[in-house]
């Protein structure tokens, strides 16, 4: 196998189907706005926003709704102009109720985006961009929707050399950043540009994955020579859009357990998240869209639509036809998605896609048998975990175990274990519980 | 009722499989043997065809029979029961009384296997489990060899086969040695082609290394074998035996009639390879087969038997976890944590 990597990768992986051919040839497309936009105070990690809005008043498309509160928190902006109809809790992804805002967008209305005070690439400092960038609102678009700028600042006594630009996208079904990285080129280069600035990097890699390599190809060709930047194309194999993962194979090292990309003179962001930056800085706008793979054999018409932040899921479903046997939906890629109960939740910005499946693929219920110890969960985690001894340890209870001698918490909870698990043990279902339990132990 | 408004299935992720399942690795090993059983029958005739069929029901069958007697739902779907009770035929000399096979059958899989808890959870092989018994209680049957290729192989069965229960088995006039018993106690040794082709007196199914290393290298292809394990053995094995029969070509036999010979390459392909009672880590299963190649040379050369292929691999099932223990990897970014 090792004599045919062509690129380089990281150890162990797995390699499940891409099914990305329905959608990677589809060019983004705008989406209308829906009736009702529901604008969660809390669309990332962190603290949730300050409305700053009250009922019944109008926005103009851009305008912040709600304020950041504190540094580990970002600003929301209106995605449309319309009128605030109410200020209170709606459905969100974790199944409990969250706060946020109902607005009504005007049907006719221009859609002129509210422009703020531009952040200049020449004039501005590190902290004038970390700043900006907070105030568009931005989090990580891969789906991990944890504020950008926290992540630019590197902590004391830690130097950024390299900045890593994440065009892996190694869900499956998902192609958002393929389309980004073919039709917003200069958008990415802008954004490195103020990247490059914020971190005080030398230069910046981007990353991309060998089943992309149009996208590798239209990034060279448009490569600017103002910047030290080039792309490098990696093997497909997941999980390499991994943080940890991508860091190693571009660079050889590996981010030390409980540490930031930072320890390792790195910054990484994802390259949707670094195209909005390049977009929406020079006009000192925030986010009020974003792109996301709409696919999976019980969507009708497949493929990536520019979506205003807010769309409820059940009109974003309805305008790509969605068939009548759809059985299971999920956001994010397959691996890692969260399948979801209600279609009231909204498209936020950490949406980078969403798959339905129809009975054909959620009916099949396999049989759990016993661990036989194949080995292949072994040979599949990407950070030298023993699920197989793991999942015996958390069967028996024996969490503080898990964590102090198997590195529990080490684990990002990729799923590759319970992907190729012959006994279709939910290995990783048990590790995310374990995880909880072990962190409430030990703030209590 | 519109497609919205249908009510949505929650599962956690992942969200799709890789499709490997435990009852498919399972039947490919059982298909890996179907040739070399074949073998074993064109070898030893009918006799061997009792003997495999023997093995296999009673191991079945004692699974099926525990779990319904503990209200639990039959396992033997599962498929590994059968490689069991195939594995076991394998080991048995052919002739053995039928009592005897099925008694080794119940004794492996029922204490083997079930007493620990079913799949997964037997420490030992269970098909080797049901052999030691035999070789304790039953040591004569056990090494009573019944010539290969003999010509009345397909017409006439020994007589040894329908012994009564517990009466002491008639055994023919004619008999085998095995190439390991003529070497260790006679001096004399097996041409090698015979031993690769298997045309020896010997275990029903340990005389084609051919046929075992076809099955082997398939399941080895289909990722539903680790090749470390019996690469090291081999290796091993080779080596150490190797390096005493240039040091005394006169007592100690060459490394390829030690690899040939005997149950290595049944044993080594696919007996230390139990998945359940082997180490899950690459070097563990390295050591693992260092171990087992180096306790079957030194009890084949200086034990009291001319075999030493299922002590072997039962010793090192024994200490599998502990192998996985001592060499488990070093955790993703902890390289520098326990440096001094």
């Amino acid at each position: 196998m090792s004599l045919l990597h062509r690129y380089p990768t990281f150890s162990h992986g797995v390699h499940p189907p891409e099914s990305k051919t329905d959608t990677c040839e589809r060019k983004i497309r705008q989406f209308d706005f829906a009736p009702v936009l529901l604008i969660p105070l809390s669309q990332h990690i962190g603290a949730p926003s300050v409305a700053v809005v009250r009922e019944g008043q109008e926005v103009e498309r851009g305008q912040v709704l709600g304020e950041a509160d504190g540094f580990v928190s970002v600003p929301q902006h209106a995605p449309a102009s319309g009128v605030v109809r109410r200020i209170g809790l709606m459905p969100s992804i974790t199944g409990k109720m969250a706060r946020g805002i109902y607005l009504e967008p005007y049907p006719g209305s221009s859609q002129e985006v509210a422009e703020g005070e531009p952040c200049i690439l020449d004039t501005a400092s590190a902290d004038d961009i970390i700043a900006a960038i907070q105030a568009a609102g931005i989090v990580g678009l891969g789906g991990a929707a944890f504020p950008t700028h926290v992540k630019l600042k590197p902590p004391e006594g830690k130097m950024v050399e390299t900045l890593i630009v994440n065009g892996i996208e190694c869900e499956p079904y998902l192609t958002t950043d393929h389309r980004v990285m073919l039709e917003q080129t200069a958008d990415i280069y802008m954004g490195i540009r103020y990247l490059l600035k914020a971190t005080g990097a030398e230069h910046a890699i981007i990353g991309v994955e060998a089943n992309k390599l149009d996208a590798a190809e239209t990034l060279r060709a448009a490569a600017p020579d103002d910047i030290a930047v080039t792309t490098e194309v990696v093997d497909v194999k997941y999980p390499q859009g991994a943080e940890k993962m991508l860091i190693t194979a571009l660079l050889g090292k590996q981010v030390p357990s409980g540490g930031l990309p930072a320890d390792v003179g790195v910054a990484t962001v994802n390259v949707a998240t670094t195209a909005e930056i390049g977009r929406l800085l020079p006009h000192g706008r925030g986010i009020q869209e974003r792109v996301v793979t709409i696919t999976g054999p019980a969507i009708g018409r497949k493929g990536n639509y520019r979506i205003p932040i807010g769309t409820p899921l059940r009109f974003a479903l309805e305008q790509v036809a969605v068939s009548d046997d759809v059985s299971r939906v999920f956001l994010g890629g397959p691996m890692m998605g969260q399948a979801l109960s209600s279609l009231d939740i909204p498209i936020t910005k950490g949406t980078s896609g969403f798959v339905a499946f129809t009975e054909a693929q959620t009916g099949i219920k396999e049989q759990e048998y016993p661990c036989i110890r194949c080995a292949y969960c072994v040979d599949a985690c990407p950070i030298f975990l023993n699920p197989s001894q793991l999942a015996l340890l958390a069967k028996s209870g024996e969490y503080e175990r898990m964590a102090d001698d198997y590195n529990l918490m080490d684990c990002f909870e990729c799923g590759a274990c319970s992907y190729v698990c012959p006994s279709h043990i939910p290995l990783v279902q048990r590790f995310r519980v374990s995880k909880a339990i072990v962190r409430e132990r030990q703030v209590a | 009722m519109s497609a919205t408004n249908k009510t949505l299935e929650i599962a956690t992720s992942p969200h799709i499989a890789s499709g490997a399942s435990v009852d498919i690795i399972m039947r490919n090993v059982v298909y890996a043997l179907l040739p070399v059983c074949a073998f074993a029958v064109y070898v030893f005739g009918l006799t061997a065809l009792i003997t495999l069929t023997a093995a296999t029901l009673s191991c079945v069958l004692t699974e099926h029979l525990l779990c319904r007697w503990r209200g639990a739902t039959s396992t033997i779907g599962d498929w590994s029961v059968a490689i069991t009770g195939i594995l076991y035929g394998l080991t048995l000399p052919p002739g053995l009384p039928v009592w005897m096979v099925v008694l080794g059958g119940v004794i492996g899989v029922g204490v083997g296997k079930s007493l620990f808890g079913g799949l997964g959870y037997n420490a030992f092989n269970p098909a080797l489990i049901g052999r030691a018994f035999l070789q304790a209680a039953f040591p004569v049957s056990m090494t009573t060899w019944y010539p290969s290729l003999g010509a009345e192989r397909f017409s006439v069965l020994p007589s040894s086969t329908f012994t009564f229960p517990f009466a002491a088995p008639a055994y023919d006039s004619i008999s085998g040695a095995t190439p390991l018993a003529a070497m260790k106690f006679d001096g004399d040794m097996t041409a090698t082609t015979d031993l690769v082709m298997g045309l020896t007196s010997g275990s029903t199914g340990e005389t084609s290394a051919v046929l075992i290393l076809v099955g082997g290298i398939y399941l080895i292809a289909r990722k539903m074998m680790n090749w470390r394990i019996p690469a090291a053995i081999f290796a091993t094995v080779f080596a150490l035996s190797g390096g005493l029969h240039l040091v005394d070509p006169g007592t100690y036999p060459s490394p390829v009639f030690m690899l040939f010979a005997g149950g290595l390459m049944l044993g080594a392909v696919f007996m230390a390879t139990d998945m359940v009672a082997s180490p899950m880590t690459s070097l563990g299963c390295v050591l693992y087969g260092v171990l087992i190649g180096a306790l079957v040379v030194v009890i084949r050369l200086w034990g009291g038997m001319p075999e030493g292929v299922m002590y072997a691999i039962l010793l090192a099932n024994a200490v599998s976890p502990h192998i996985d223990n001592l060499v488990r990897p070093r955790v993703y970014g902890t390289a520098g944590r326990s440096a001094p």
